[in-house]
């Protein structure tokens, strides 16, 4: 379980830092200034390395080859087009030579120097104080580089991810500006309103139905419960809401059509979600249960005399618990993540709502704690499963 | 190719299976069409017909309701066998694209997730030990991933757009292939055709993939099977929410904008974007149990993810 869960940081952290490319672009857009891009990436620690490492390299200036500066007024030094004025830190550039031009942002007191060595020269700006022009000369490297000083060898972004997910620090939304935790906690509540019944009901009508189909198995009800399954699994479920909202709430006005008042409200929902995933449990569950029917001790229990109803219920039902419980318990990390189809379509504000939201809005920090809770509740309940076993199956030792 | 040619005669024997066969080959059809149709426009640059707005004409009901009912036609009206939308636009021909789209969608997922699933899958089961270790630990980390929120995450990270729903369902769905071919290559291992091919001296990739892949290749027949509906079905619910494609008519973008009139009474595009969905799974759906039936009496219990 440890290594899984590694694997999920590691796995969440690359599709949101590496692949994502620079989540400030994701967030502020593509119209976004530098400058901005680099006020959001210093604000949520995006300007600190990728993994580890002292130097990091900033928006103000990507790799420029040598041949596309320009001579500035001194011919002995060329122009290094920045793309915003540099704040206070400490930076690093590989060039033998630098013209530094800074100026005092309150008074506006310009001030220059110029120092050289051996590259790369670093240099310091002080607070209070932005790098107006810098310029650069001696001898050039083939790609010209600006790099910025981070706060520690291991200031890193995933040192640091690492470390916030510890504390149980998901960030801060970047669409309601809270902390993300507060937006998670007020969606899983509607959200279990909603999921808790499907996942119940859902079980319970699929297991009558699935030993139903196992006790006449062959027979035409169970021909038909198959034939049935298959379709109610082939509807879309994008279908099922649609038709659900129009034909129940719309049409016969059985069920208010939107939003999340009372009881009433999530009737339909509920009643549509167990519909919705009809189709796969009553076969999973009537396979679970065929696997068990033509086992020696249920021709046992024929032959003591014991009632058809009694053999499925007692022993049937009770053998093939094990992968009943396996696959009902890998549902359950949904139940807190909630629906993102039916909570949008109803108004029910729970986490699919939340995380659907995010994701129009490229919340990063809100979808990727999501994923993340998913992932985790996941890893918690299959280890809860695995103990589980022990408890269903005398056979399975705990070692 | 001996015992491909078996199962398609199989399977043609039962006449349900037969009904299947025949409805995926006519959405073959369809989405060829449509693929000729869209390369056409796009070498010619034209503005595609299925893309063409007639303000005059919105909601114009399909043919066949229009010669029985009272009101009379629009002057100059285009045929719409099934209808016209919101634009003015034929509903068939956008119909046709979303068949394209949707086989696009089936097709490049099958081709990232089944290869990426079969060649790990090979690997951990044939070598074992660390690298199986490692092959599971992929499969467990990506398994514990919440689904659907994934694809959109990565959808999102990606970009808006066919890319991202390609990216999102092949790079999640590749586990379950994986995690049944695993099985089987593992059966295989110890074969004694297997440990002839070693004395004989092949090379482990020569014995993995000339000797193995094609004995557990049922495995990935029916893999793909399953994993066709079930990436046309989420690519719709992507679309729809409007994550997915974009400016072109998938049947999940159609849903969308048919969903705003429904209300309204205008019912045709609607029902029958539903309904070209829900043939298209049903047919493959009921064609993966037959050949989950056919091919691998053991799988039938196994849960397809």
């Amino acid at each position: 379980m440890v290594p899984t869960t590694l694997g999920v940081l590691v796995l969440t952290f690359v599709l949101f830092h590496v692949v994502g490319g620079s989540p400030a672009e994701i967030v502020l857009g593509k119209n976004a200034t530098s400058e901005s891009l680099a006020a959001f990436d210093a604000r949520y620690g995006y300007d600190t390395p990728l993994l580890f490492g002292t130097w990091a390299a900033i928006r103000a200036l990507g790799p420029v080859p040598k041949e596309k500066l320009q001579a500035g007024p001194d011919t002995a030094l060329f122009h290094v087009p920045l793309a915003y004025e540099l704040p206070a830190g400490t930076y690093r550039v590989n060039a033998g030579r630098v013209l530094l031009r800074i100026r005092e942002t309150a008074t506006g007191e310009a001030d220059e120097a110029m120092f050289d060595g051996p590259a790369p020269l670093s240099f310091s700006v002080r607070e209070g104080w932005k790098a107006v022009a810098l310029d650069v000369g001696g001898p050039l490297p083939p790609v010209l580089r600006l790099d910025k000083r981070s706060r520690g060898f291991f200031d890193s972004q995933f040192i640091n991810y690492g470390k916030a997910l510890l504390r149980g620090d998901f960030g801060v939304s970047s669409e309601y500006g809270i902390p993300v935790t507060r937006v998670l906690r007020t969606g899983v509540g509607p959200s279990l309103e909603l999921t808790v019944p499907i996942l119940v009901g859902g079980t319970l009508v699929g297991v009558m139905l699935g030993l139903l189909c196992a006790a006449w198995r062959g027979g035409v009800a169970d021909r038909a419960v198959l034939l049935l399954s298959t379709v109610l699994m082939s509807v879309n479920y994008v279908v099922w809401v649609l038709a659900g909202q129009y034909l129940l709430a719309f049409k016969l006005r059985l069920f208010p059509i939107w939003g999340f008042e009372s009881t009433a409200y999530v009737v339909l929902p509920i009643l549509i979600g167990i519909a919705s995933g009809l189709g796969r449990d009553i076969r999973f569950f009537r396979a679970a249960m065929l696997d068990e029917v033509y086992k020696p001790y249920v021709r046992t229990a024929q032959a003591k005399g014991l009632s058809g109803s009694r053999i499925m219920l007692c022993h049937v039902l009770r053998n093939s618990l094990i992968p009943i419980v396996t696959y009902v318990s890998l549902s359950i990390p949904f139940l807190f993540t909630g629906s993102l189809m039916l909570e949008s379509f109803f108004g029910i504000p729970g986490l699919g709502n939340v995380s659907l939201n995010a994701i129009h809005s490229s919340d990063m920090a809100v979808v990727r704690a999501v994923v993340i809770l998913g992932a985790l509740l996941y890893q918690g309940v299959n280890l809860l499963t695995d103990l589980c076993y022990a408890w269903l199956d005398p056979r399975v030792r705990l070692h | 190719m001996r015992k491909d040619l078996n199962i398609l005669q199989r399977l043609w024997q039962r006449w349900d299976t037969r009904l299947c066969l025949l409805v995926i080959a006519a959405y073959c059809f369809a989405a060829a069409y449509g693929e000729a149709v869209f390369q056409a426009c796009r070498m010619t640059d034209r503005s595609p017909s299925y893309n063409q707005v007639h303000e005059g004409y919105r909601y114009v009901p399909p043919a066949f309701v229009r010669v029985f009912s009272k009101t009379p036609t629009p002057v100059g009206c285009p045929l719409y066998p099934l209808g016209s939308d919101n634009l003015g636009r034929d509903v068939a021909q956008r119909l046709v694209q979303g068949t394209r789209i949707a086989f696009h969608v089936g097709i490049i997922t099958s081709l990232i997730a089944i290869p990426l699933g079969v060649i790990l899958a090979c690997l951990g089961g044939y070598f074992g030990g660390r690298v199986d270790s490692l092959v599971v630990w992929l499969c467990a980390t990506v398994a514990s991933m919440p689904g659907l929120l994934f694809i959109l995450a990565i959808a999102m990270v990606v970009g808006q757009g066919l890319l991202g729903v390609y990216l999102g369902i092949g790079l999640t769905t590749w586990v379950s292939v994986c995690r049944n071919v695993r099985g089987e290559v593992i059966k295989h291992r110890g074969r004694a055709y297997v440990q002839a091919a070693y004395v004989l001296g092949y090379s482990h990739a020569r014995i993995m993939f000339r000797h193995i892949l094609p004995n557990v290749a049922h495995i990935i027949l029916i893999a793909f099977s399953i994993r066709f509906p079930a990436s046309v079905a989420t690519e719709v619910f992507i679309s729809f929410l409007g994550i997915g494609v974009q400016g072109e008519p998938s049947w999940g973008i159609m849903i969308n904008n048919a969903r705003l009139r429904l209300w309204q009474g205008v019912w045709w595009e609607m029902t029958f974007v539903t309904l070209a969905i829900f043939a298209l799974v049903l047919a493959f759906n009921h064609l993966a149990d037959a050949l989950r039936d056919m091919l691998d009496p053991a799988l039938r219990t196994e849960q397809s993810n």
